[in-house]
């Protein structure tokens, strides 16, 4: 029987009727119109439909959405403000840490939440911190640049404030 | 890959959940983190009619110091009782095995109890949870009852919790540092192939193996060998029991022959490991 999820979309309320058997990713694709968030293994293996939930990085393909009623959801689309891109986004432009750009939305959300936890420390941690995303093409190494790149923006900005 | 249709409960207390499970008997399926049932609805290998998530109740997730022991609510997830300054203290062994599971984002969602209930016979915690002796504490139609570790895996995914019941608790006791989790896995999934638990105390040595067998196993043919030595020598002997007495599993991933050994390999490891943390 369809029921009434609440929740918050990249600070948008959003309010929908659902069969309990959507999961998260397909809630957002389909139902929110947020493609960004793409479906790789939707096995819970490869990490692309990774989204922030409540602030922590889950694989968004393994979750129903009405378990994350009452939440705040941030997907790719909620990372840049004002046309300017996010300090993760502006270092896998920066540091070529895509190529096809399919692993990159959920590359991309790890690396945010990997970054917020502060276990970003040196490239071993970043790797083992992401080793939950998949990524064919990069072969990780400029994948790690960018999270490294990132962290030292993040850095400058705190020196800087 | 959407799952089978099912009705969602959300109870917000124990007692709900009991209630619900009374009501709806076999057709009922408890949802915690969702990654042990959520993969097997999306392959239809469980198509429950009525799903119970009890993920959202909040007294069950705690990690607290009470009696000599270490409790720990089921809804508890593997990245909270990895970062658990307590547990780092009192019971390193669970963070350590907890900090193996997966990846950041299945620690953020899977839970204690989930994993325990589900009794894959690849999981991480089914080996720590034999060699600390825990308790696990389930809640039924008739209160609440405690199983013993060592009572606790029936079979391949088969718990001695009935259908009936629900994890409240897990108890750990207080240790030493000298205990260690060392796993050999399977890449893709982080699965174990092998991964042994050992505890070292003043009462005696104990080992914990899983990703073995059906169901993981504790090492008594170790544990008896060793006589409390716990020279290089003697751990080496003893380590070459490791799968005495267990039909290892055989599939894509690793024959028997493999398992058995990496249980005897990943023995020694743990138990030197521990050891050196003395
Ligand atoms: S699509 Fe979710 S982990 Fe691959
Ligand atoms: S850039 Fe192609 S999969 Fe990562």
């Amino acid at each position: 029987m369809p029921i009434p999820v609440r929740l918050r979309v990249n600070n948008t309320p959003r309010e929908h009727t659902i069969e309990p058997r959507v999961l998260l990713v397909h809630y957002l694709r389909d139902h929110c119109n947020l493609t960004g968030t793409h479906v790789g293994c939707e096995t819970g293996i490869c990490g692309a439909c990774t989204v922030l939930v409540d602030g922590k990085a889950v694989k968004s393909c393994t979750v129903f959405a009405v378990q994350a009623d009452g939440s705040d959801v941030t997907t790719i689309e909620g990372l840049a403000t004002n046309g300017h891109l996010h300090p993760v986004q502006q270092g896998f432009w920066d540091r070529h840490g895509l190529q096809c750009g399919y692993c990159t939305p959920g590359m991309i959300m790890a690396s945010v939440h990997l970054l917020a936890t502060g276990a970003a420390g040196s490239r071993e941690a970043i790797a083992e911190g992401l080793r939950g995303n998949l990524c064919r093409c990069t072969g990780y190494s400029h994948i790690i640049d960018a999270v490294q790149n990132a962290q030292q923006a993040a850095n400058a900005e705190v020196a800087r404030a | 890959m959407y799952p089978a249709n099912f009705d969602y409960k959300r109870p917000a207390t124990v007692d709900e959940a009991v209630a619900l499970l009374a009501q709806h008997g076999d057709a009922a399926k408890l949802l915690a983190g969702g990654h042990s049932l959520i993969p097997a609805m999306k392959l239809r290998l469980a198509q429950p009619k009525v799903v119970v998530d009890i993920g959202r109740i909040s007294t069950l997730s705690y990690i607290r110091e009470a009696g000599g022991k270490l409790a720990i609510g089921a809804m508890t997830t593997h990245q909270e009782i990895a970062a658990s300054r307590l547990l780092q203290d009192k019971c390193p062994l669970l963070p350590e095995t907890a900090s193996h599971i997966g990846d950041v984002q299945v620690r953020n969602k899977g839970t204690i109890g989930g994993s325990l209930a589900h009794a894959d016979p690849a999981a991480d915690y089914p080996a720590t949870i034999l060699a600390l002796d825990a308790e696990i504490e389930v809640a039924g139609p008739n209160g609440r009852r405690t199983i013993r570790a060592g009572d606790f895996f029936v079979d391949l995914l088969q718990t001695a919790i009935a259908a009936n019941e629900l994890i409240t608790e897990i108890r750990v006791p207080v240790t030493a540092k000298t205990v260690a989790y060392v796993k050999t896995e399977q890449k893709a999934s982080g699965f174990a192939l092998a991964g042994v638990a050992a505890v070292i105390s003043p009462s005696g040595v104990r080992v914990g193996v899983t990703g073995i067998a059906a169901k993981a196993y504790r090492a008594t043919g170790v544990e008896q060998a060793l006589k409390g030595q716990m020279t290089a020598n003697a751990i080496a002997l003893a380590a070459t029991h490791a799968a005495d007495g267990v039909e290892p599993l055989s599939d894509i991933h690793a024959s028997a022959e493999y398992r058995a050994h990496l249980a005897q390999v990943n023995t020694r490891r743990a138990l030197e490991r521990a050891v050196s943390r003395g």
